[in-house]
């Protein structure tokens, strides 16, 4: 027997989890993960953090995840049902359409004319922001930390205090000659 | 009873066109409040950390409008404490731009040989100073030799940086930790406040209306420290000369809401925006190209994979800012940084198949970001943005706790803009490409519209009362004694960065607003020397003040 959807907060996390998924896909967590795909190697956005971000009131969208998650599981309903896709009632509708068809989703919520779009493409800007910003972590300890995002886009670590200084930064040569009508101070005649 | 608070010069804003106008109006014995709507933040406040919250979301704002996204200033300062410190001077051919109207857009009275000495003051307030090569950090040099590889000149960036205290660390959008940005935390506002100027953060400005003798009253919200969706409080302010500089995102909206109280505003007011004909390029390089190819090499074993060191922009190139050319094919292309957050999430997959701005290939994209380079095209655009109705408090509906908001700008590219554009695209896919340096992607405009981080032309001079809201000294047509000194005077697209020329239009305007205190009985003369008590600046513009005192 398909064990039924447990609770509301799960149905909203799962749902959301595989939004964020779509957005910075990652790795599955455990062998029987449904809202991570594992459509790529590595963390995605919800190792980043994707869900600790998002339920930040700091965000302004915390206290719409709730329709989020049920808006979004209409619409993937609707769409499996145009794409006829077979349900599987054990997971949320929008968990359970596979990472192609979630994607083909996410780009017709996020496409210019969309009545809805503004919204999405606010959840999609979190998602991203958790995964290459860490914006819910000090920079810093996030790093420190491991954070998937900051370690796969290769950021610099700081200085022990914390900060960043790069004493090497430049070429330091000529490396174009200067276009002719240049006034001495250096702007464009 | 209560006594209503009276100044003699309100300004709006603190950024270039507000300090400005604060320092010169204060030095000459004007009593000046300045309302600005961010927090006061200065060196230790200037956070290293992207966590919401920090100085990076506290100190500027991300207005989202259709068509059209808007990055601007938000902080005592203003823009000058999160820009990139770029300062050229705009090329000749812009001051004589017809753009949309069909007539000169700038006042008769402005060119560039008119400017020049606006422009002089304030380099020598701020300082801007040339660049060398040994100031260019690693991805301006390699613009500079992929450029030059590819038969284009290019220039190291005019700067308001301190090279000798800049660490080269790439944080200047959350303001100068170092104190190396030389913004106007250290200059004209220092200037104001010695001569008795007061500074207020965290009040915002949402309409002004008359008082029964005739002088102008600003009413203003106090704005919550951490929260700025939070209203802690409200009050008013009465002033005989309203200096509006409130950045070219909340200049106009203010007006709008003014309407109802102050009466018909020009046609001009909240039109003819502009967001400086910006777009952006992402390129990814190849490495190995990069040292084959241009013979470029760190000396660490790496080539290039230095995205993350620098300081904003330094180095551009400005083939096409050729006079000669038709309007709207002339635009300059310079190195930029744009840090991860708003810098990542509109960079799409070049040649993408699936989605272009996120998914599979996107994560790709995202795990070579040390090999990225971006490139910044400032082109003509067609003053086609146009504001609807003001939200219900400042110009936007706070989403997030700090920085992001829905404005209510509406931006549809016209066929002269978008040309613009691709050939801006083009000329980028043109020097990058070549020779497998790199692959290139434009930034999406279907995500939050186009991009601007220079938002012009919302409440612009000029010498056509349908076309223009300000008269050639800045002054609001039909409401006299209220200025205009941001980045909305400015009438069009610059091709260049636009703070130097916001800054210069805004010392232009001084004069006239001395002389218009003077007639509401102000006790003020203008001639005050730059903030640092050098002259030669004003000895330079001298012979031009005459010309501004005309009724």
């Amino acid at each position: 027997m398909t064990p039924r959807i447990r609770d509301e907060d799960q149905v909203r996390t799962m749902t959301l989890e595989a939004f964020a998924d779509t957005i910075v896909p990652g790795e599955k967590r455990s062998p029987d993960d449904r809202a991570v795909a594992g459509a790529a190697p590595g963390g995605g956005a919800v190792a980043a953090g994707a869900l600790e971000l998002l339920e930040w009131d700091a965000t302004g969208l915390s206290s719409g995840l709730d329709e989020f998650a049920r808006l979004l599981n209409g619409h993937a309903q609707v769409y499996a049902t145009e794409h006829e896709l077979a349900s599987d009632e054990s997971v949320p509708p929008f968990v359970a359409l596979p990472f192609e068809h979630r994607t083909a989703l996410v780009q017709r919520l996020t496409t210019p004319g969309h009545p809805e779009k503004e919204f999405w493409v606010s959840l999609a800007l979190f998602s991203n922001m958790a995964f290459d910003s860490a914006a819910h972590l000090h920079t810093a300890d996030a790093l420190a930390a491991g954070h998937p995002g900051l370690i796969a886009m290769g950021i610099e670590l700081p200085d022990p205090d914390g900060l960043w200084r790069f004493p090497a930064y430049s070429y330091g040569r000529p490396l174009a000659r200067l276009h002719p009508d240049t006034t001495p101070s250096g702007s464009p005649a | 009873m209560t006594s209503t608070e009276r100044t003699d010069v309100l300004v709006v804003g603190s950024g270039f066109g507000g300090a400005i106008a604060a320092y010169h109006l204060a030095a000459g014995g004007a009593r000046v409040v300045v309302l600005e709507r961010g927090p006061w933040l200065t060196g230790n406040d200037f956070d290293h950390d992207f966590k919401l919250g920090s100085s990076y979301t506290r100190a500027f704002d991300f207005t989202v409008g259709d068509g059209m996204s808007v990055l601007g200033g938000n902080c005592v300062g203003g823009g000058s404490v999160v820009y990139f410190a770029a300062m050229p001077r705009a090329p000749r051919f812009v001051f004589e731009r017809h753009g949309s109207i069909g007539r000169r857009m700038w006042p008769s009275a402005v060119s560039r040989d008119t400017l020049e000495p606006w422009y002089d003051r304030v380099e020598e307030a701020i300082p801007v100073t040339k660049q060398e090569w040994s100031d260019v950090s690693y991805a301006g040099g390699l613009w500079a030799a992929a450029c030059d590889h590819a038969g284009r000149t290019a220039n190291p960036l005019p700067s308001a940086i301190d090279n000798s205290k800049c660490a080269n660390c790439n944080w200047m959008m959350a303001g100068c930790r170092f104190d190396a940005k030389r913004s106007l935390l250290f200059n004209y506002l220092p200037g104001a406040l010695a001569h008795g100027a007061e500074v207020r953060p965290l009040h915002e400005v949402q309409h002004i209306s008359r008082t029964d003798d005739g002088d102008y009253r600003v009413h203003y919200n106090v704005v919550d420290d951490e929260d700025y969706r939070i209203q802690a409080g409200s009050g008013t302010i009465d002033a005989k000369i309203i200096i509006l500089a409130a950045g070219a995102g909340a200049t106009p909206v203010i007006l709008q809401r003014s309407e109802a109280t102050l009466g018909t505003m020009p046609n001009a007011v909240g039109r003819y925006f502009s967001g400086n004909g910006e777009r952006l390029n992402t390129a990814v390089l190849n490495e190995d190209k990069v040292r084959e190819v241009l013979g470029l090499s760190r000396g660490d074993g790496l080539a290039y994979e230095a995205n993350q060191i620098g300081k904003g922009p330094t180095v551009a190139s400005w083939d096409r800012l050729d006079g000669s050319l038709p309007e709207y094919s002339r635009f300059s292309l310079e190195q930029l940084y744009f840090p991860p957050g708003l810098g990542t999430i509109l960079a799409q997959v070049p040649g993408a198949t699936g989605p272009s701005w996120f998914g599979v290939d996107k994560k790709e994209l995202l795990k070579r970001w040390r090999s990225w380079l971006i490139i910044f095209q400032m082109t003509e655009d067609d003053n086609e943005g146009v504001f609807g109705p003001p939200p219900a408090t400042g110009n936007a509906d706070r989403i997030s706790q700090q920085m992001l908001g829905v404005g209510r700008l509406r931006y549809n590219p016209t066929a002269n803009t978008l040309r613009g554009w691709a050939e801006a695209d083009a000329e980028v896919k043109d020097i990058l490409e070549r020779d497998g340096l790199a692959e290139v992607a434009a930034w999406t405009n279907d995500v939050v519209g186009a991009y601007t981080v220079h938002p012009l032309a919302s409440c612009r001079v000029g010498d056509d009362p349908d076309t223009s809201a300000l008269d050639d000294r800045n002054e609001l047509r039909g409401h006299p004694g209220i200025f205009v000194t941001d980045g909305s005077a400015v009438p069009g697209a610059l091709t260049v960065n636009p703070a130097m020329t916001i800054a210069a239009l805004a010392e232009r305007a001084i004069p006239g607003i001395v002389q218009a205190a003077q007639q509401r009985g102000v006790n003020v003369t203008y001639g005050a020397p730059s903030p640092d008590g050098a002259t030669s600046g004003r000895q330079g513009a001298a012979r031009l003040v005459p010309t501004l005192l005309h009724r």
